[in-house]
């Protein structure tokens, strides 16, 4: 019996010539929490499809249970206990709890016919496996999204599940789910069922794993025990340069606040918030989801306009109700979701830049493009940020992710720009970009825009931004300077805990 | 107490009251509403859209929009009333339904094959598959009104009571198309509700991606589908030139959208995964009663269409419109990221 | 102090705003498409097909369906689509002609005729625009689907249509209409021709010249991100509408001039028809895509193909649907193996795009 409940050797995959796999090599012990970690392309979505059995490896073995197989089907890596978490959870929002949680054990079974008892036993014995308090009738599409989370991972373990494959599971959690998530984790290990946990945020690598594997372009780059990895070590491994991480130090901060911001509520939202923006700082709002930062921010830019209070621009107080309000005063906002907020992804990568100055790029009057200086201004944004591509017209899906967000950014920049509000700037980006982008909002605070971060990113909070606000339950509770805190003390003061 | 608060929000309830409503009113106004020959009359009339829509709403509930069933009826309609008056048929009133249900069948297995195999959007291929339907029945086999086989005549004649109007002088009977129509419903709503079948249609418009990797067989899903609603509709037609008691064969293009707008109305959302036979029915018994109750009211036929349109927009409209202010309205912070 | 991710030599930002070749790949197959029609008609018919009024009757046939084709696809490129296409046109078109009975009397002087038939004109676009503009509305403002908008109101267009003609057509229209609307000018070049050159052009140079054009594309790939970028899409949408409505407007009054009489349910099979022109003239029916140029080859596309089937007696007008319903599956079948074709290549330049 062998000790590994996973082992992968030298898998190799190419899709029409284009090598995703070179020759990979993972193993996992039983009851392990192992962590693969790597940039977007690196290949780590193409080999869990291979392990569990939805894409077929071109040369390699993968060997299950001690059970070597040149090829595996889903069907037979499920009934060798393999367990994919996909980071959408593969849920019916439409259906109820408790379908959700039974019907793909019917599937398995092969059932024909339905039997709704048999469907809450089903649910009420997943749901027990971890103590999870939900009501069985309720509609999934209802529920928040770390519940909906939960009921996945219900669902993966009613198949007597041996080892869990986790995509990027912490994306959408806010740090107290994490934490709750971690929990779980850990109950799951105690019940002998491995892991695999997908992610490149090195704090989760740190705390939740025991060993890692790092993949860049289809191949192995590291494998090792956590403890030996430090986060110079793993920001080299992942992209192949080195980083030097200071914190920011604001250029020249202007007197007068651009943007001033008083008693502003909105219900459901935020109540009674209050604070300043210079021009030269970078100011991080960082909270729980529901602390009201998104909301917040989604106010500023006019998506959802606050009820009451003030906002001033250049101390004249001004109403900002719609999206073009907000651009007309000079606010920008560049969205947590990239790929469905921000992004129109078969479009080119000019029209991704310059969509929201369209009225500038235009004759007043019939609105005819001006063509020339729409190519000169795609350009120069791409130069400045050094967006890698050498054709604007080919649409904006063909860059990675990094360079995604990039375009976005660049939207933003040269419209009558004053406030620049970034939600979760670097989230579900490559530590590689993810530097680039915090060195490009340095250089713009730097010229003299006044930005404002929201994440709950920890660490880049700390890092970037010269003061960060913490708000909870809908309020700014406190305010502190980067140079004197914590990311302990950070994370307690968001929390609940008092 | 909360499963009363739950009937509320259902759209269905609402259809209900809707139809209590203007029944109340037409009888106000004509005193013939609730009158045994008016509500027979009633359900004779809502027999040929209700099967209709038994398969429509299975469509969209998996995600799509099929608008060829009317045309799929009438081309089974059509080769099957030519077929048995030519060989002058005069055997059971099975055959023809038979013969009805499998050239439904193999028409639906073509809308299958595109819609499965190849995933083009479904409204594009069925208003294309409509168009080659007709276009074979006026042009291959051109097509033009026919009277029925016998069989199908004293089989649309049967009924299975009358109900007498003193004041009109006038009987209604109630056909036996009825338990026709029955056995369908029965039929959709096991296989909807109690088979894997069934929720594997909710799961696969819901989220297809997820059905996909749950384990559903997505492929075999649609192609049930819109066999079914083949099967269907070429029963539908049978039943429409039995009730008619002759075969024309242009008389039903154009009520796939008054049979999608009652679908829609009934609370199946266009967008798939959700939606009720209750409700389906509900709707076409609404759709039923304005059309026929408009003449009731004193208001000339033509103004029918204005109304089915008018019913389409308010009725969806209102739905929609719930949706759209909710979403506008931060209703917690917590759901959703 | 980071390593800034090196741009890879010899940047050349492409600024053409129109996207990937592939779209012009597209209309070349379009164009290819078309010549073989043409040619493959006139070589079964050569003496039907290629005569002067053969050519003339088809240049006065295809811009009734051209012009709503052209409606559909501005619908269809923003995401929805334009099922009232018909029930608009026809309606402003008994509009027109209820005005025009109403105000020009038997043996008016042709003066006030002229007068006359240039405000039911403008009645008749006013109402369109109107039209579209509900349709817009309930679209973006209520959020009903787009499908189930149209569909709504392409009853309730035709059945007030039906009430103000009680399902008669409006047929005692000053003749002078007529005269326009069929003349050709300089013996040779249909009026309704050049209308549909005019609206062509404008809508053209609207798609891919103009602000409205580019956020319309935009609008119709993703209307998170357009609202995000600050796109007003609900003037966007009902904008787009309206267009639609006054196209359909002047489609309504192109077909009262051929019949010279105004009837609810004109071109019932025209919806179908657009579609199909729109979907084989390269616009995708999720949005984001298409052009007036691709729509204009599909048109004569159709009808080549269409004069040519009438010139055959024995194929009976019937067979169109069975054809254009084939055709339409066709094209489907033969978009999904390029499209296939395309994403493949996507695929490998993305892997391939050199990233830090």
């Amino acid at each position: 019996m062998s000790d590994y409940i996973l082992r992968v050797e030298n898998v190799k995959k190419s899709f029409g010539g284009v090598k995703a796999l070179k020759g990979v090599n993972l193993e996992i012990k039983k009851g392990e929490i192992h962590c693969l970690a790597g940039e977007n392309g690196c290949g780590k979505s193409t080999l869990i499809k291979v392990i569990s059995g939805f894409y077929t490896a071109d040369e390699g073995t993968i060997e299950l249970n001690g059970k070597k197989y040149a090829r595996i089907t889903p069907a037979e890596a499920i009934r060798q206990g393999v367990q994919v978490i996909y980071q959408d959870f593969s849920i019916f929002p439409s259906l109820t709890v408790m379908e959700n949680l039974a019907l793909n054990m019917e599937l398995m079974n092969k059932r024909k016919i339905v039997s709704y008892k048999r469907f809450r036993r089903i649910a009420e014995e997943a749901v027990s496996k971890i103590g999870f308090k939900v009501d069985l009738d309720e509609l999934v599409e209802n529920l928040t999204v770390a519940d909906k989370q939960l009921i996945a991972i219900c669902r993966a373990l009613l198949s007597n599940a041996k080892l869990i494959i986790m995509d990027e599971p912490t994306t959408a959690l806010t740090k107290k789910e994490v934490k709750a998530l971690f929990s779980v984790i850990k109950g799951l290990q105690a019940q002998g069922i491995a892991i695999l946990f997908v992610s490149h945020k090195l704090d989760e690598v740190f705390e939740i794993s025991e060993r890692f594997t790092i993949l860049r372009n289809g191949e192995n780059v590291a494998t090792g025990n956590t403890g030996e990895l430090d986060r110079a070590k793993f920001a080299f491994y992942m992209t192949g340069r080195e980083f030097n991480e200071e914190p920011f130090e604001p250029k020249n901060i202007a007197g007068e606040p651009v943007l001033e911001v008083r008693s502003l509520s909105l219900k459901n939202g935020y109540r009674d918030v209050s604070f300043k923006l210079y021009r030269g700082e970078i100011l991080g709002i960082t909270g729980l989801l529901g602390s009201g930062r998104t909301e917040l921010a989604l106010s500023l830019f006019g998506i959802y306009p606050a009820e009451s209070g003030e906002i001033r621009i250049n101390g004249k107080p001004v109403r900002i109700k719609s999206v073009k309000d907000a651009m007309k005063n000079g606010i920008g906002y560049v969205p947590s979701d990239r790929l469905t907020e921000g992004l129109f992804l078969p479009q080119s990568i000019s029209r991704n830049i310059v969509v929201s100055k369209l009225d500038r790029l235009s004759t007043k009057k019939m609105g005819f493009l001006k063509n020339k200086e729409i190519a000169a201004e795609v350009e120069k944004w791409i130069q400045d940020l050094s967006i890698a591509t050498n054709d604007a017209a080919r649409p904006v899906q063909t860059l990675s992710g990094g360079n995604q967000q990039k375009v976005v950014l660049s939207r933003w920049l040269a419209t009558e720009l004053s406030v620049l509000i970034l939600n979760g700037p670097t989230v579900g980006v490559d530590i590689g970009s993810k530097y680039d982008i915090h060195a490009i909002l340095r250089s713009l605070a730097a010229k003299g825009l006044a930005i404002l971060i929201i994440s709950d990113d920890l660490p880049e909070v700390l890092f970037n931004c010269n003061r960060v606000l913490i708000m909870r339950n809908g309020s700014i509770v406190n305010e502190i300077n980067p140079r004197e805190t914590t990311e302990k003390q950070l994370a307690e003061m968001a929390t609940d805990v008092s | 107490m909360l499963k009363a608060k739950k009937l509320f929000k259902r759209t269905e309830f609402y259809i209900l009251l809707t139809i209590i409503v203007l029944g109340i009113l037409i009888q106000a106004r004509s005193g013939q509403f609730f009158t045994g020959n008016n509500l027979v009359d009633l359900t004779r009339s809502m027999v040929v859209p209700a099967m209709f829509a038994i398969g429509a709403q299975m469509v969209i509930i998996s995600g799509g929009i099929d608008v060829s069933f009317t045309a799929i009826a009438s081309l089974a309609m059509y080769a099957t009333t030519r077929i048995l008056l030519d060989i002058n048929y005069q055997g059971s009133v099975l055959l023809a339904y038979a013969m009805g249900a499998f050239f439904g069948l193999l028409m639906g297995v073509l809308n299958a094959i595109l819609i499965a195999r190849f995933k083009f959007p479904t409204l594009i291929v069925t208003l294309g598959t409509s168009s080659i339907f007709i276009g074979i029945m006026q042009g291959v086999l051109g097509a033009h009104e026919l009277p029925i086989a016998d069989p199908m005549t004293a089989y649309g004649k049967a009924k299975l009571f009358s109900a007498y109007n003193d004041q009109l002088k006038l009987s209604s009977d109630m056909p036996v198309t009825v338990l026709l129509l029955i056995a369908l419903l029965i039929i959709a709503f096991f296989i909807m509700r109690y088979t894997m079948l069934g929720r594997g249609i909710y799961a696969v418009g819901g989220d297809e991606v997820s059905a996909q990797r749950a384990g559903f067989n997505v492929f075999a899903i649609h192609v049930f589908v819109y066999c079914f609603v083949g099967v269907v509709a070429g029963i539908t037609g049978i039943t429409r030139a039995c009730m008619m008691l002759n075969c024309h064969p242009t008389n039903l293009i154009g009520m796939e959208l008054t049979v999608i707008a009652a679908v829609v109305l009934g609370g199946t959302r266009v967008t798939g995964g959700s939606g009720t036979l209750t409700g389906a029915m509900l709707g076409v018994a609404l759709m039923t009663v304005m059309s026929n109750s408009l003449i009731l009211l004193g208001i000339p036929t033509y103004w029918q269409k204005v109304f089915t349109g008018a019913i389409i927009l308010i009725g969806t409209g209102v739905s929609a419109y719930q949706v759209i202010r909710s979403k506008r309205r931060l209703v917690t912070t917590q759901k959703g990221a | 102090m980071t390593n800034l991710s090196r741009p890879t030599g010899g940047l050349n930002a492409d600024a053409r705003l129109g996207g990937i070749a592939a779209r012009d790949k597209n209309l070349f197959r379009l164009i290819i498409m078309m010549v073989f029609v043409f040619v493959l008609a006139s070589s079964l018919k050569p003496d039907i097909f290629l005569r002067g009024n053969n050519f003339i009757s088809m240049a006065k046939q295809f811009p009734e369906y051209g012009i709503m084709a052209i409606g559909i696809s501005l619908t269809m490129i923003t995401g929805g689509i334009d099922l009232a296409v018909v029930g608009t046109a026809n309606l402003t078109a008994i509009i027109a002609a209820k005005f025009l009975m109403a105000t020009v009397p038997k043996g008016a002087p042709t003066g006030h005729t002229v007068a006359m038939i240039i405000a039911a004109v403008l009645i008749a676009l006013a109402t369109g625009i109107a039209a579209g503009s509900i349709n817009g509305f309930f679209i973006s403002k209520i959020g009903i689907p787009a499908i189930l908008t149209t569909l709504g109101t392409q009853q309730l267009f035709t059945g007030i249509a039906i009430v103000l003609t009680e399902g008669k057509p409006l047929s005692r229209l000053p003749i002078l209409y007529s005269k326009i609307g069929n003349k050709n000018l300089f013996g040779a070049i249909p009026v309704p021709l050049v209308i549909y050159i005019l609206v062509a052009v404008t809508v053209g140079i609207l798609l891919s010249k103009t602000r409205f054009g580019t956020q319309v594309y935009m609008l119709g790939t993703n209307e998170n991100a357009a609202r995000f970028s600050g796109l007003n899409n609900t003037w966007i949408t009902i904008r787009t509408y309206a267009i639609s409505g006054l196209l359909s407007a002047v489609a309504g009054l192109i077909m009262m001039a051929r019949a010279n009489s105004a009837k609810a349910d004109y071109g019932a099979a025209y919806t179908l028809q657009c579609v199909l022109i729109a979907v084989l003239g390269g616009v995708n029916p999720n949005g984001g895509f298409g052009t007036v140029q691709g729509v204009t080859v599909a048109v004569l596309i159709l009808q080549f193909l269409s004069s040519g089937l009438n010139m055959f007696e024995n194929v009976s007008n019937f067979y169109r649907d069975l054809i254009w319903g084939g055709v339409l599956i066709l094209v489907l079948i033969f978009n999904y193996a390029i499209n296939k074709r395309e994403e493949n290549r996507l695929l490998k330049i993305s892997i391939q795009d050199p990233k830090q």
